[in-house]
C-alpha cells in the first residue's frame, strides 16, 4: 500500500476545498471545461460519491445511527473507493483528475465532531497528494447567503446537530461550520493549501486558479478524444 | 481486574470509568471453531449468572448489510474492505459492547479488530496503517487464540460450507483452484496470527483437540479469569 505523498504518476491532480456556499463547486466546474477546451482528459468526482457504500452513509445518515467515529471511517471507505476508481487510474493514464472535496474536508469535519487529529490523518495516509489544492476561503456569513433555500436546505449531519451544539439548526449549522473552518485555518500551513479570496468575483477566482494550473500543467500530456459527434459525421461522409 | 483501556485514543465521548463489564475475545482462523465454543460458553456463562451479549464481525446495524452486498460484487479493494470492516467494527464497539459493558456484561466477541487487521495485511496494507486504524478499539480482558494447523482445518471446512470466495482469498488469485487459494490464504493469516501472539498477548488454545476438550480448557481459563 503507498502512503500519501510516495505516488509518481504522470498525470496531475487538482483538488478544490472549502465550506458549502464558498463556490468551490462553480470554479472547478469552469476549470473542468477551460481543461477540456485545451485538449486535455480530465476526470471528475467528488466527496461522497462510491457506489459501493453510498447505501450505508445514506442508510447512516437518514436514520442518524452515525457516531463522529462511524461518521469518519464511513467517508474514508467512501474516499478509498473513490481513490481506487476515480483518482490513480486517471493519474496513471497520465490524464488531469479534478477532485470537489478530499482528504482536508474529512480533517476539518471529523476534527470538528472531537475526532484525534492525528488518528484521522493516519487513516488517510494512503491518499494520493494532490498536483495544487486550492481552499476557497470565504467567511460564514457570505457562505450562508449564497446556500439558496434557508434554514430548509440544513441537512442533520451538515449542520453538526449530532453533536447537541444547539437544538436550533441554524444556530448548530453556523456554530459547527465555524468549527470546520478553524480547521481549514489549520490546515493552510501545514499542507500547502492554496488559498483563494471566494469573496472576490467568479471570474477573479478563475483567473487565479487557471494561472497556477497553467504553470502546473507543464510537461502534462494533452490526449484529445474524438467526440461521437465527430465519429458520426465521418461514417456518414463514407457511407454518402 | 484491571479496568479498561484504549490501544490509543478511543471514540469521543467515551468514560472508561463507566466500563464494569468484561470483554472476552475468541479469535482464530475461519473453521477453527470459534463459533461452536461461543454457543458453549454464552449459557454456560449465564448459568454461573454473568449477563452475556454475543458478538461479531459484519453483524453491526450500520455497515453489516453494505458489507455484504459489497463482498458479492468482488470489486472491493484492500483499503476500501479495511475501512468498510473498521467502520462496522466501529459501530459495533460504541453501540453494542460499550453499552453491555457499562452495564456490566460480559462481552463475548466472535473475533475482534486482530482478524480484521491479519486480513488488510494479507492483502497489502501497512501493518503500521492498519494498527493505528485501529487504536480506537478497547483493549480486551483476555484473547482466547485458537490455533490449529491448516491441516486440521480443511476437513472442517468440507464438513461445513466448503470453500467460500472470501475465505479462500480468491480475490488475492494465490492458487489454480480454491483449494489452493484456501491452503495458501489461510497459511498467511495464520503467519499474522502467530506473529501477533505476543505484541498483544494471546492465550493459545490448542484448538486441534476435540470441541469438549476445547471446552473444558476455556472454561478453566475464563473461570480464573473471572474471579
Amino acid at each position: 500500500m503507498k502512503m500519501y505523498g510516495e505516488h509518481k504518476f504522470q498525470g496531475r491532480l487538482f483538488i478544490a476545498e472549502g465550506i458549502d456556499g464558498s463556490g468551490k463547486s462553480t470554479q472547478l466546474a469552469l476549470l473542468q471545461k477551460w481543461l477540456d477546451s485545451e485538449g486535455y482528459t480530465v476526470f471528475f468526482s467528488e466527496w461522497n460519491s462510491s457506489l459501493l457504500v453510498k447505501d450505508t452513509t445514506q442508510r447512516g445518515k437518514k436514520k442518524r445511527m452515525l457516531t463522529p467515529m462511524t461518521f469518519s471511517l464511513i467517508h474514508a471507505t467512501d474516499f478509498a473507493d473513490r481513490t481506487d476508481h476515480a483518482i490513480i487510474p486517471p493519474l496513471k493514464a497520465g490524464a488531469i483528475a479534478l477532485a470537489d472535496r478530499y482528504i482536508y474536508t474529512a480533517f476539518a469535519r471529523d476534527v470538528a465532531r472531537g475526532v484525534n487529529p492525528q488518528w484521522v490523518r493516519g487513516l488517510y495516509s494512503f491518499a494520493v497528494k494532490p498536483t495544487l489544492a486550492f481552499y476557497f476561503r470565504v467567511p460564514l456569513e457570505t457562505a450562508m447567503k449564497r446556500i439558496v433555500g434557508g434554514r430548509d436546505s440544513l441537512k442533520f449531519y451538515e449542520a453538526g446537530m449530532d453533536l447537541g451544539l444547539s437544538d436550533d439548526i441554524e444556530e448548530s449549522f453556523k456554530l459547527f461550520q465555524g468549527r470546520i473552518i478553524a480547521e481549514y485555518e489549520k490546515m493552510v500551513d501545514e499542507f500547502g493549501l492554496v488559498v483563494i479570496d471566494a469573496t472576490q468575483s467568479i471570474k477573479q477566482q478563475q483567473a487565479q486558479m487557471r494561472n497556477l494550473v497553467t504553470q502546473a500543467l507543464r510537461g502534462a500530456k494533452k490526449m484529445p478524444v474524438r467526440r461521437w459527434l465527430d465519429l458520426s459525421s465521418t461514417v456518414k461522409g463514407r457511407r454518402a | 481486574m484491571a479496568g479498561f483501556e484504549f490501544y490509543g485514543e478511543g471514540p469521543p465521548g467515551v468514560d472508561l470509568e463507566e466500563l464494569t463489564g468484561k470483554l472476552i475475545v475468541l479469535e482464530g482462523t475461519d473453521g477453527v471453531g470459534r463459533s461452536t465454543q461461543i454457543a458453549l460458553l454464552k449459557p454456560w456463562l449465564e448459568n454461573h449468572g454473568h449477563a452475556v451479549l454475543v458478538t461479531g464481525m459484519t453483524r453491526s446495524a450500520l455497515a453489516g448489510d453494505g458489507i455484504k452486498r459489497a463482498k458479492e460484487g468482488h470489486t472491493l479493494s484492500g483499503s476500501t474492505m479495511s475501512l468498510f470492516y473498521a467502520t462496522d467494527f466501529a459501530d459495533r464497539l460504541e453501540n453494542e459492547m460499550i453499552p453491555a459493558l457499562r452495564a456490566g456484561f460480559v462481552v463475548l466477541t466472535d473475533r475482534y479488530i486482530y482478524t480484521l487487521m491479519a486480513r488488510s495485511i494479507v492483502r497489502g496494507a501497512d501493518p503500521d496503517w492498519i494498527r493505528k486504524v485501529y487504536a480506537f478499539a478497547l483493549r480486551p480482558h483476555v484473547v482466547y487464540y485458537l490455533r490449529t494447523q491448516i491441516e486440521h482445518l480443511i476437513p472442517r471446512v468440507l464438513h461445513s460450507t466448503g470453500f467460500d470466495f472470501w475465505e479462500s482469498g480468491a480475490d488475492l488469485r494465490l492458487g489454480e483452484t480454491m483449494y489452493d487459494s484456501f491452503v495458501e490464504y489461510q497459511t498467511r493469516l495464520l503467519k499474522q496470527f502467530d506473529a501477533m501472539t505476543e505484541p498483544f498477548n494471546f492465550e493459545v488454545i490448542d484448538a486441534s483437540k476435540s470441541i469438549e476438550q476445547v471446552f473444558e480448557d476455556l472454561q478453566a481459563r475464563i473461570t480464573r479469569h473471572l474471579e
